[in-house]
């Protein structure tokens, strides 16, 4: 930007340059490493990759954990589950959230402005303790029991929580701001002289919605999809809080792997291939967010 | 005029308790060309849509050929509106914003195709029809919004501000493309502009509005020369507006003391016009104390003609003169004292 | 009107879905019973042992240091990545650089805990740094989570930032040293304070990274709050969500005010 500035670009870029190799690619190298590593008891918990004994210089290299991760089908499906869940909980966020997130875009500013503040404070309120309000709520002796024994609907209090059901309604719930808020973005910048001519043009309000809002508003779907997906894919805090036995999550395995069988191989060879995984539905939420971020001037 | 084009019977909007049309009645002929003229917040692009249907009015009735399309949708209304800031799909490139329209006709490929092609002829825009909206310049946004319209042969075109976003070049060369196109098609248009040159070089018949209210309605000469107020006439052009004195029946205007002889009617007007360009003025050579003799203030040289601001007994007119009947020996300056002097039949009297 | 109805009938019913469960959680605080969902009176009971529980209050200022902290760290190093990406071309191994800036933002946080883990036990054993887990480790991985995120918004706004203003600052005598504080550090300001926020919000939420990392002495409150419902109910905790929602609705009001008076003026 400038010219004297030339000599502190230097520290400029890399101050944050360093920070990120070291903390966040080093640690990832790390998992890789010790995810073709051998487990065995000890600390810390496997054999070194490279050895010099007698016999010579040796790599104790092996694709075992990842031989066995993908050769048990416990594992295989706790991907599945994991997998589902996100796929499950980012269509449950687009139908509920898009209606909202196009309403109040529609909304006159005055009210516009107090419904966002009112969408953004359920955003920055702790996740945590959102997922908490859901296990009150879902609890035997719990305010949704107790409406529906009062109306009629049941006679005893069922359990809700504690399956998978409870789960996507706990992601649907905690995750639903992330879907809203790039769509709200996406919506309110939406011209709607362009509803007007398309409505002007011979196009029905349904027609309209489908040709012109829609694909108008594809790169918040996208955006708001990736939000939704990718963290959902590897959450712990839900299914440990609501989630029963019936279904086992990826994010919930490696903690296990990691702190209860203290198998740091397995552990990190999960992670790898959960890494492995998400990429290809990045990938395809990049592609498609380019596609369609055409300029909207 | 026989049966109207398109009525318009006492519509009233408001929003908010902001009246934004009072009780507006307007009737325009089949293959008009017609402008609501008037300043920002006036009434007239709310009228608009509710020609186009965008909204409803609170009351009053909309004929179109004598069928009452007030609560029709604008979706099945035989008119298409041109918007301001063209309103085209960016998602969609020039071919399929112009077919938007008619894929939402029941018309078969071919001659969806072949509408297409016409208008793409028509309007010179053919090897833009792969662009993308955003890859175009605005002369060519504005005449690929005009193919959406007019591709679908609307009875009746709106056109919001269809110049405003134009450079002032291209403005003009637009305004002789919109009128030979109009002619071409026979299509009725209703312009919406706030720029009255705009509205005097298109139109064939004007509306001026205020407040929600229509003014008057007349061809750009009657508006021009006979304008109903002092609104009016500030409105369309440069007005020189006098008091009207009416003493022991003899008609005087008051600032310039002149007395007007030719006048048939004596009626009690209070104002009178006299537009710039009817006013000359000519250079005094020797001092004297004439009594139509005024100071010059300003001078701005235009090219074709020149604005003088003239000061006589303390208040300030305007006179256009066109620089061909000037000469260059007689060239007038600040501070000089010239000789004013109008046709009597230029002089138009109204009421306030 | 039809559409109206459908309009207030979508908004009711989805900010209702919104708030009640918070809502619900922070009536329950009053009850004055160990059983959470069984009613028993209105009081202050919860609040009171509340502010009596040290293991809260030590976690919930534990929390806030190092939220401020990775906060501010990842704001200036946020702005740097910034400012590197849009405005620097000559970048050893620019598209390295770049995915190393926006990766965070997509990599599920039990994997960023656990490879931080390993790597700060392998970094101990080789070079004896750090020398146990603890805050430090906590405030490092909350800093490289936050980073990136802090980026993305610094970026987006100097991508549409117009480098005119600092010719124009240049032009009408700033010298070139003090344009950044001048001109471009103020354009930007809204910019990096909402990014600061963003950073503060998420190392204060994060549960996950801090579990992985965390070490004697520096249970952060989400993990103390973890810890309390992870298998039950706690009044106390019904407690602490109505003080957290109350503080987040009075910052959102008060934002919610300075916007409406700045556009007013």
């Amino acid at each position: 930007m400038i010219k004297n500035l030339k000599k502190q670009n230097v520290w400029f870029v890399f101050t944050p340059y360093l920070w990120l190799v070291l903390f966040f690619f080093v640690p990832l190298a790390l998992i890789f490493k010790i995810s073709i590593s051998v487990s065995e008891w000890g600390m810390p918990p496997y054999r070194d990759l490279f050895s010099f004994s007698e016999n010579g210089f040796k790599i104790n290299s092996t694709l075992g954990n990842y031989l066995f991760i993908f050769s048990d089908p416990f594992y295989i499906r706790s991907y599945l589950n994991s997998l589902s869940l996100a796929f499950t909980s980012t269509v449950l966020c687009l139908l509920i959230g898009y209606p909202i997130a196009f309403y109040v875009a529609k909304s006159k500013p005055s009210i516009r402005n107090i419904l966002l503040i009112m969408l953004i404070i359920p955003f920055w309120s702790s996740f945590l303790l959102r997922v908490y309000a859901w296990k009150v709520l879902l609890q035997g002796s719990g305010i949704i029991n107790s409406i529906l024994i009062h109306i009629g609907l049941i006679s005893e209090p069922i359990s809700m929580l504690h399956n998978h059901y409870a789960v996507i309604l706990g992601v649907v719930y905690t995750y639903l701001p992330f879907m809203i808020l790039p769509l709200y973005g996406y919506l309110v910048k939406f011209d709607l002289n362009l509803i007007d001519a398309s409505n002007d043009l011979g196009a029905k309000p349904l027609n309209t919605f489908v040709k012109v809002i829609l694909p108008l508003s594809l790169p918040g779907i996208v955006a708001g999809s990736m939000l939704v997906f990718i963290p959902v894919v590897g959450e712990y805090i839900i299914p440990e809080m609501l989630g029963g036995s019936d279904k086992l999550y990826f994010g919930k395995i490696i903690w296990d792997e990691f702190f209860v069988n203290r198998d740091w191989p397995i552990a990190s060879a999960l992670a790898m291939s959960g890494i492995v995984i998400l990429v290809f539905p990045i990938i395809i939420f990049q592609l498609m967010y380019a596609k369609y971020n055409f300029k909207n001037e | 005029m026989s049966e109207p084009f398109l009525q318009i019977i006492d519509v009233s909007k408001r929003f908010d308790n902001v009246v934004a049309l009072d009780k507006v009645n307007l009737k325009i002929a089949k293959s008009e060309i017609f402008s609501l003229l008037g300043s920002s917040g006036c009434g007239k692009s709310t009228l608009l849509r509710i020609i186009a249907g965008f909204e409803k009015p609170d009351e009053g009735r909309i004929l179109l050929e004598g069928k009452d399309i007030t609560k029709l949708p604008p979706y099945v209304r035989p008119l298409n509106i041109m918007f301001q800031n063209y309103a085209l799909f960016p998602h969609l490139n020039v071919t399929n914003n112009i077919q938007f329209g008619l894929k939402e006709e029941k018309i078969s490929k071919e001659e969806i195709n072949h509408r297409v092609n016409e208008i793409l002829n028509l309007l010179e825009l053919n090897g833009l029809e792969k662009r993308k909206i955003n890859e175009i310049s605005g002369g060519q946004q504005q005449r690929v919004a005009l193919a959406r319209c007019l591709v679908k042969k609307p009875k009746l075109l709106l056109l919001d501000e269809p110049l405003a976003a134009l450079d002032k070049q291209l403005r003009v060369q637009t305004q002789f493309e919109l009128v030979n196109l109009q002619y071409k098609l026979g299509i009725t248009f209703i312009i919406v502009t706030h720029d009255q040159e705009e509205a005097m070089s298109l139109s064939d018949r004007m509306a001026i509005m205020k407040n929600g209210e229509i003014l008057q309605v007349g061809n750009p000469v009657e508006i021009y020369e006979k304008p109903k107020d002092k609104y009016i006439a500030n409105f369309i052009g440069t007005a020189n507006i006098f008091n009207v004195l009416n003493k022991n029946n003899q008609i005087i205007i008051k600032e310039l003391n002149y007395e007007v002889k030719n006048i048939n009617n004596k009626e009690n007007y209070v104002k009178c016009l006299i537009r710039p360009e009817k006013i000359s003025v000519k250079k005094l050579e020797n001092q004297s104390d004439n009594l139509n003799i005024g100071v010059v203030k300003e001078v701005a040289y235009l090219g074709s003609y020149t604005k003088y601001l003239i000061e006589v007994n303390g208040i300030e007119f305007y006179s256009f003169m066109q620089n061909s009947l000037v000469s260059d020996n007689l060239q007038i300056r600040w501070d000089d004292k010239v000789q004013i002097s109008f046709n009597e039949t230029s002089i138009y009297f109204f009421n306030d | 009107m039809n559409k109206l109805f459908f309009k207030i009938f979508t908004l009711t019913i989805g900010f209702s879905f919104l708030y009640f469960p918070i809502l619900t959680l922070i009536a329950y605080s009053f009850n004055d019973n160990k059983r959470v969902m069984v009613w028993k009176g209105f009081s202050f009971r919860w609040y009171k042992e509340l502010f009596q529980n040290e293991q809260i209050l030590e976690a919930f200022y534990t929390s806030l240091k190092i939220a401020s902290l990775s906060a501010t760290f990842a704001t200036i190093m946020g702005v740097m990545i910034g400012f590197s990406l849009t405005r620097i071309s000559k970048i050893p191994a620019r598209p390295f650089f770049i995915f190393l800036s926006s990766s965070p933002l997509v990599m599920p946080e039990i994997i960023l805990g656990l490879s931080l883990l390993l790597f700060f036990i392998s970094s101990n054993h080789i070079i004896g740094f750090p020398s146990s887990k603890g805050q430090l480790t906590v405030l490092i991985s909350h800093i490289t989570f936050s980073v990136a995120f802090v980026a993305v918004i610094i970026q987006s706004r100097l991508s549409s930032y117009d480098k005119n203003i600092e010719e124009a600052a240049q032009d009408l005598g700033t010298i070139p040293n003090m344009i950044f504080w001048k001109v471009t550090a103020p354009v930007i300001l809204p910019a990096i304070l909402s990014g600061w926020l963003l950073a503060f919000t998420l190392s204060l939420d994060d549960l996950v990274v801090a579990s992985f990392t965390t070490g004697p002495g520096a249970n952060t409150l989400p993990i103390v709050v973890f810890s309390k419902v992870r298998l039950g109910l706690s009044p106390e905790v019904n407690a602490l969500s109505a003080i957290i929602m109350l503080i987040v609705i009075l910052a959102a009001i008060s934002i919610y005010l300075i916007n409406r008076s700045n556009i007013k003026k």
